[in-house]
């Protein structure tokens, strides 16, 4: 018994941990990415390569004042941010890193992650709604709207590949893809044909359920100065900065596992974790390359693209997947 | 996209854009009224940086008031002082020796591609891309590395003179310049690239924010906010001053009167800019900057003098009224901006706001000319 | 040419003393070479109503109308039929005379070039103009900008508070007499 708990104790500091240091170095990542591609240097002063650059952007939000604006609804502007980093770490618990490299193996770890993926809309809706900037109403609405209508064809997306694969367990989900790259969900495979199209919407997905550009509509400051976390300074703002990290990561890994064959290598080789964390990088280094090619897109662009795109053509998917499995 | 039907007294909500908003680029304040997403009524509320120049201009001496002018607009503050320096040489019946035409010709056209690199970083970062800004302002910088070295300021010039010149373009200027006009081609075939051809961006452009020929009429807009409406309207062709009749170049005109057109008006213009200067630089004549002849004291006769030249932003005229002394009687500043940015008011109506966003965006504000 | 006819149809608006309106434009056509001293000797007595052709070198627009604020409506209304838009409004303080001067400024986006500048006078201790705002809408911000500075009244205008004074000035910067 106590084990056990020691060992969910373990798993969960060790989840935290991944996720404090991955946010704070892709931000880290980002800033030297952007300045890459805007040919700048981007943050260098602090340590080689800027590399303690996030310790010093950490230490200057953590000793800033936190200010609560008058007239705030202070339990949810408080509670707000932090609703934002938990469900991301939750997450992070049954990912699975290699076949030996899990913190708990759940039966239902697609549902447990969309379960938390969501909650993420509820940060940004309280943090919106409490902190009584017209602004931030006005961006928590968008992005609770585009929560909303990105979730749809993401999950439809995943019910064809857990159809496929039969399972609902992220641990099954990957090892059904081992065995190199021509086993990978993301190659068509006579089941399922439209499988790249599949990884595309996903991959379009996850960037607007992460707020990222050019979907950061919840955000955009051209428009509504900073979006939600208009009023949010401090540490409010760095849990906000981290859960968005955090996010990327999980959206990466779920993309990784669910399309990429998880930690297989690509020919066949000594499946490992290094592999794993290779393709997510992967990943991760393609939405920051994104953010910082396209502008934004408008609010009804983005639902026009969900409702009228991605949902009828996943849903297609869907229904051909599962004849085809019939068929095969 | 089109307005909502029924508005309920009550059901809608006043947003303050500005005077601090990344949008505005400035301290401009719109006061918009909400529906939702949708703009109800906009009012635009200026002089947060009113400067009074004209006051400033009627208790100082002409060439005491040139430096005022290129505080106007900090973007392309050439073409300003050119057209206050026309006005007082049309006053006073300066004659400009050529060559003085030919380098102010280049000049405010090498700061007017400079103003419209500007306008195309910070218009593609109101639309959220953040990289072509720091390609454009990268360009920028070789035009200004240029201009200092002729102008000794980098940003508010004082560069011309009644008569001519201040002083005159060396050795290092020429080939600089001449260096400077195909590598620009090459960027802005980049930025065609990278931007223009944008799936994205074309979706937020096209279509929205239409201003008619109609409403660029009444409201007096001009400049590329004009030409994109198609209004074949430009002071340097249909009311020739300086030296450009010399020159052959195109007014880039489209017709679709959306946030697009604009753009692509001054992306054109930008390479049209580059024709009048590799032309200017061909033909450059040799001779004096400053005229044999100048009154030692600039006292235009009394009179009502007008002037309007082009700048980056549009038509701007400046008016001296003469008593015949050495300050002006009145001296008033015509603005492109501000007629420009009076439609917005009534443009924006019925738009969603980040649509309205754009379309102030492609109006290429600079706040200090709206509010002098 | 334009500039004739709307020439033409502004002269329509002075019918009253046939003689100089005729007499005028010619005279001052013919010597607008040499304007600049012709002009000052004008300027002794106050100029009559009138359309005048003004040297476009010298002066840099075509034809100065000058007439009562009760015209101006009428001429602006010539000037919208003829497609001309609005460049600026401004005022002129002739603080010798007792009078504020109100000057619009029209020109043309097509090639066929003319500049009209319409002056209009009101006394000093009452400004009043008509507002033109019905005809050009742009010219709203040009009148709240003109009544900030002079402290005109543009009658009619729907919306004449502060545009680029302070929303509670109730000082008027650029007449002659006023002191910071």
């Amino acid at each position: 018994m106590s084990l056990t708990v020691l060992n969910a104790i373990i798993a969960v500091v060790i989840a935290i941990g991944f996720a404090a240091l991955n946010a704070a170095y892709l931000v880290w990542a980002e800033r030297r990415g952007a300045g890459r591609i805007q040919r700048r240097p981007g943050p260098n002063v602090n340590g080689p390569f800027g590399l303690l650059q996030p310790l010093a952007d950490g230490c200057k939000l953590m000793t800033k004042q936190l200010v609560i604006p008058g007239g705030a609804d202070k339990a949810l502007f408080m509670v707000a941010p932090v609703l934002a980093m938990a469900p991301a770490i939750m997450s992070f618990v049954t990912i699975p890193f290699s076949n030996v490299v899990v913190a708990k193996s759940m039966d239902v770890g697609v549902l447990m992650i969309f379960a938390f993926a969501s909650l993420g809309g509820m940060s940004i809706l309280f943090a919106g709604w409490g902190s009584r900037n017209k602004y931030g109403v006005m961006a928590s609405v968008r992005a609770v709207s585009q929560a909303i209508s990105y979730e749809v064809p993401m999950l439809i997306t995943v019910i064809t590949i857990v159809m496929m694969t039969g399972s609902m367990n992220l641990h099954d989900l990957a090892v059904a893809q081992s065995g190199g790259f021509w086993h990978w969900n993301v190659i068509p495979s006579l089941s399922s044909p439209l499988m790249p199209v599949s990884f595309l919407i996903f991959f379009i997905c996850s960037l607007a359920e992460t707020n990222r550009a050019p979907f950061d509509l919840g955000e955009a400051e051209s428009e509504l100065v900073a979006g939600f976390h208009t009023e949010y300074g401090s540490m409010g703002f760095g849990l906000f900065f981290m859960g968005e990290y955090a996010n990327i990561v999980i959206g990466a890994s779920l993309i990784t596992i669910l399309f990429l064959g998880g930690w297989g290598c690509p020919f066949g080789l000594f499946p490992s974790v290094f592999w794993f964390l290779l393709k997510i990088y992967i990943l991760i280094a393609t939405f920051i390359w994104i953010r910082w090619t396209f502008p934004r897109t408008t609010i009804y662009g983005l639902l026009n693209l969900s409702w009228k795109i991605l949902i009828p053509i996943s849903l297609f998917n869907l229904l051909l997947t599962a004849g085809l499995l019939k068929v095969f | 996209m089109s307005a909502p039907i029924d508005i309920q007294p009550g059901e809608t909500f006043t947003l303050n854009v500005g005077p601090q908003h990344p949008a505005t680029h400035g301290v401009l304040r719109v006061k918009l009224e909400m529906d939702g997403e949708y703009i109800v009524h906009a009012e635009t509320v200026l002089g947060y940086i009113h400067r009074m120049h004209e006051l400033m201009g009627e208790n100082r001496t002409y060439p005491q008031v040139l430096p005022n002018l290129s505080r106007l607009d900090y973007l392309g503050a050439l073409g300003y002082t050119h057209g206050h320096v026309l006005a007082v040489e049309r006053a006073c019946g300066i004659e400009v020796p050529e060559r003085a035409e030919y380098i102010r010709a280049i000049t405010v056209e090498l700061n007017r591609v400079a103003s419209h690199l500007f306008w195309f970083g910070a218009f593609v970062m109101d639309l959220g891309g953040f990289t072509p800004l720091m390609y454009a302002i990268q360009d920028r910088e070789y035009i200004l590395d240029m201009l200092e070295r002729v102008t000794g300021s980098r940003l508010t010039y004082c560069y011309y003179r009644f008569g001519g010149l201040y002083n005159d373009i060396d050795d290092e200027f020429i080939p600089a310049a001449k260096a400077f006009i195909p590598r620009m081609r090459e960027s802005l075939k980049k930025y065609d690239a990278l931007v223009t051809g944008n799936i994205i961006l074309q979706k937020r452009l096209k279509d929205i924010g239409p201003l008619s020929k109609d409403i660029c009429k009444r409201y007096g807009a001009t400049g590329p906010v004009a030409r994109g409406s198609g209004i074949d309207y430009d002071v340097r062709k249909n009311e020739p001053y300086s030296v450009y009749p010399e020159f052959d170049f195109d007014i880039p005109v489209y017709h679709e009167c959306d946030s697009f057109a604009r753009y692509k008006v001054r992306m054109d213009e930008m390479e049209q800019s580059l024709r009048i200067i590799e032309q200017g630089l061909e033909k450059l004549p040799d001779g004096p900057i400053m005229p044999k002849k100048k009154p030692k004291l600039i006292k235009p006769p009394v009179g009502d003098y007008y002037q309007a030249v082009e700048t980056a932003r549009g038509n701007f005229g400046i008016r001296i009224v003469s008593d015949g002394g050495k300050n002006a009687y009145r001296f008033k500043l015509r603005s492109p901006t501000y007629s420009n940015m009076h439609l917005f008011d009534e443009a924006c109506e019925g738009m969603l706001i980040m649509d309205a966003l754009a379309l102030m965006g492609s109006l290429d504000l600079v706040i200090p000319e709206i509010d002098r | 040419m334009i500039k004739d006819s709307v020439k033409k149809a502004l002269q329509e608006l002075f019918p009253v003393p046939e003689p100089v309106v005729e007499e005028a434009p010619p005279t001052d056509a013919a010597e607008g070479e040499e304007a600049g001293a012709k002009k000052k000797a004008k300027k002794e007595e106050p100029r009559i109503n009138g359309v005048l052709e003004r040297d476009y070198n010298a002066c840099g627009y075509h034809l100065d109308v000058q007439l009562d604020p009760g015209e101006l409506l009428a001429a602006v209304l010539i000037l919208d039929k003829a497609d001309f838009f609005i460049e600026s409004i401004t005022g002129v303080d002739w603080i010798k005379e007792d009078q504020l001067e109100v000057v619009y400024d029209f020109s043309r986006f097509d090639f066929d070039l003319c500049r009209v500048v319409i002056r209009t006078r009101t006394p000093r201790p009452d400004p009043k103009v008509p507002t033109i705002t019905k005809i050009y809408t742009g010219a709203s911000w040009h009148e709240r900008e003109t009544h900030d500075f002079f402290g005109i009244k543009f009658e009619g205008h729907p919306h004449l508070v502060p545009l680029l004074l302070p929303e509670d000035a109730d000082f008027h910067p650029l007449l002659k007499d006023f002191k910071p």
